[in-house]
């Protein structure tokens, strides 16, 4: 335990986890709403929402902030998440909808007669949880597989999988994709039989997302405290030079974004039963900038930073679309351009720098011998 | 009809005619060098970078390379890499590996360490990180994501930090060495490789005097239990480590021999030496 994080980050951790994980859950469910006390279901909604986002933005910091890809496309898996577990909640509608048929309204609509057959599995909740993460990573490994092989790097990259998500949003705008259109999917009815918008259901949700959270957190901090961790900022910083080494970094990259969008896959279905909707506008090309915007908000290759800046920027953002709607995407550049130029780390490296400044004085030997002995040429 | 078929067999890989059974992914010497060079030409453009080169390596020996700027010492390191093909020519490492077909990678898995002119240690992670990420293991995926150094490891590893003179330093920051220490952790992440044939370019490049004194001791220090092929511009150094000294001029070999008859050979001297 104390190999993955030290003794105090553990206490953090647990700190935070028990307040959003239990105390936030009793004041929703147990306390009256007459009470000041109460938590109403927007915060819970909120905060669950921002929950899944973290899970993201820390898939995010995986494949940028320590193999050095910058995914400009990770909304998409996001979205084919929320879409797979989408149409197990449309089939969970049943005959409930406005026309009373076994298909979702908008097949009605459309007047088709039975299920597309890649609708077959949506019925079973288990094949759900399966392909919430198998979709995602199954088109992530054979675009990645392709991409990583051609050696596309950088800019590059960045750029097609910026247009792979836009063509995936035109593609899903289509009404005969069988995906609902531009309308996506929404009027959900149940889970697993329970009612959706009930306050245990929500919590439920709220839950699972926290506890996606820390798991994703734990794990992802197993992966860069592995030898595999260290082969991947290796990739980041010096790529060829590790496969002299002897090292295929194509499967190195290929697994760690396959990772990512599963990871992202998951955070997206669980993010759809609790924002009530899914639709193309999930994989439009700003939506994944704003993902990397998180990351390098909260500080790149820290784990914990990309988790705050997925918080601190919605946050901002859920203030700012009610307070100024128009000037949000202002400031939205104008925030990243600023942590770009001056915090390169992002909110954690300031804080790290904060930290070591008061600490400077005690310990100016040790910084001193932490310069290069001899000035490099 | 059932006789031993050893002469017959082929393309298993495993038995070859000379009638001995080969480890599959081990250099064989038994019949010869460890790196044999035959009329290789490179040409870019035209330009001949190699012209029929040929040399050979025996095991265990010190070779040092000099030549003028633009001879071909690079292009001849990049071809033994797998990094430029020869136009014609054959490059064998052993008897049974063909340096011109195998992948750049396969060829350095196979045993062949390179250390480039310009020190390339990966800076943000320590020392001991940059032995570890090139110590010779099984360097696929699920592997690595499970690997733990197992004593043998870290014994090797406290061994080359000996060998290049930074233990005591394994826990800095690569990016914080100097320049002279950045080319002994090249080095040292070369030996953790175990590599059958070691190949310096420009080892001491930008070194202080006292620097380079060190890397001549160590590259002694390694003659005998590691072949190596060293290209230095540097005539001191290569004074001081020589064995037989190869002169390559336009792409070719001109001379070839102890350093003191190189040295007064009259095409040597009209080429380089003299100056």
């Amino acid at each position: 335990m104390t190999r993955l994080f030290p003794l105090r980050a553990w206490s953090a951790i647990l700190a935070v986890t028990s307040l959003l994980l239990v105390v936030l859950p009793v004041l929703h469910l147990a306390v009256p709403e007459t009470s000041p006390l109460h938590v109403s279901s927007f915060w819970i909604t909120l905060v669950g929402k921002f929950m899944c986002y973290a899970v993201v933005a820390l898939a995010m910091d995986l494949i940028w902030g320590y193999t050095g890809i910058l995914s400009l496309g990770q909304g998409l898996f996001f979205a084919l998440g929320g879409y797979v577990f989408g149409m197990y909640l449309m089939r969970q509608i049943g005959r409930d909808g406005v026309y009373k048929s076994d298909l979702p309204d908008f097949m009605v609509f459309l007047d088709w007669k039975e299920f597309p057959w890649y609708w077959a599995l949506s019925d079973s909740f288990i094949w759900t949880l399966v392909l919430v993460a198998a979709v995602p990573g199954l088109v992530a490994f054979i675009f990645g597989f392709f991409a990583f092989r051609s050696r596309i790097k950088g800019v590059y990259f960045s750029i097609i999988t910026q247009a792979l998500t836009y063509a995936a949003m035109l593609a899903f705008f289509r009404n005969d994709m069988g995906f609902g259109g531009n309308n996506g999917f929404t009027d959900f009815k149940r889970i697993l039989g329970f009612p959706i918008t009930a306050p245990e259901t929500r919590t439920a949700l709220y839950v699972l997302s926290g506890l996606l959270l820390l798991g994703s957190l734990v794990l992802a901090r197993w992966i860069v405290a592995s030898k595999f961790g260290r082969v991947l900022t290796a990739i980041r910083d010096q790529e060829s030079r590790l496969m002299f080494l002897g090292y295929r970094t194509l499967y190195f990259k290929l697994a760690i974004w396959t990772l990512a969008a599963m990871m992202s896959g998951i955070a997206g279905a669980l993010y759809v039963p609790q924002v009530g909707i899914i639709n193309p506008g999930e994989m439009s090309p700003a939506n994944s900038i704003e993902i990397a915007i998180w990351a390098a908000v909260g500080g790149r290759g820290t784990l914990f930073g990309p988790i705050l800046g997925a918080f601190a920027v919605n946050g901002a953002k859920t203030w700012f679309t009610v307070a100024y709607p128009e000037l949000w995407l202002y400031f939205l550049g104008l925030l990243f351009v600023l942590v770009t130029l001056l915090l390169p780390r992002g909110l954690v490296g300031l804080a790290e720098s904060l930290r070591s400044r008061r600490t400077t004085s005690s310990e100016s030997a040790t910084v001193l011998d932490a310069k290069p002995q001899e000035a490099s040429s | 009809m059932s006789e031993p078929a050893i002469h017959a067999l082929s393309g298993s890989g495993e038995v070859t005619g000379y009638g001995h059974v080969l480890k599959q992914d081990e250099v064989d010497t038994s019949h010869g060098p460890i790196l044999y060079l035959e009329d290789i030409t490179v040409s870019f453009d035209g330009f001949k970078a190699l012209n029929q080169l040929s040399l050979t390596i025996e095991r265990g020996e010190l070779r040092c390379v000099i030549g003028p700027n633009g001879a071909g010492k690079t292009t001849m390191m990049d071809v033994i890499t797998g990094k430029t093909r020869p136009d014609t020519g054959s490059a064998f490492f052993g008897q049974t590996f063909d340096l011109a077909r195998l992948p750049e990678t396969e060829i350095a898995r196979l045993g062949i360490g390179r250390k480039f002119q310009k020190p390339t240690v990966f800076e943000k992670h320590t020392v001991f990180e940059n032995l570890e990420l090139a110590m010779k293991t099984d360097k696929r995926v699920r592997p690595t994501l499970l690997a733990q150094l197992s004593p043998p490891q870290r014994d090797l590893i406290a061994r080359t930090l000996k060998t290049i003179r930074l233990d005591g330093q394994e826990h800095r920051p690569a990016g914080l060495l100097s320049h002279g220490q950045k080319q002994w952790l090249e080095i040292g992440m070369l030996l953790v490789q175990e590599p059958e044939l070691i190949l310096l370019d420009e080892p001491v490049a930008g070194m202080t005097d006292a620097e380079t004194d060190r890397t001549a001791e160590l590259i002694l220090e390694l003659e005998g239990s590691h072949s190596i092929m060293v290209v230095e511009h540097d005539m001191d150094f290569v004074n001081r480590i020589a064995r037989t000294v190869t002169v390559l001029h336009e792409g070719s070999v001109l001379a070839e021999g102890p350093m003191n008859v190189v040295q007064n050979d009259e095409r040597v001297i009209e080429v380089y030496l003299g100056r």
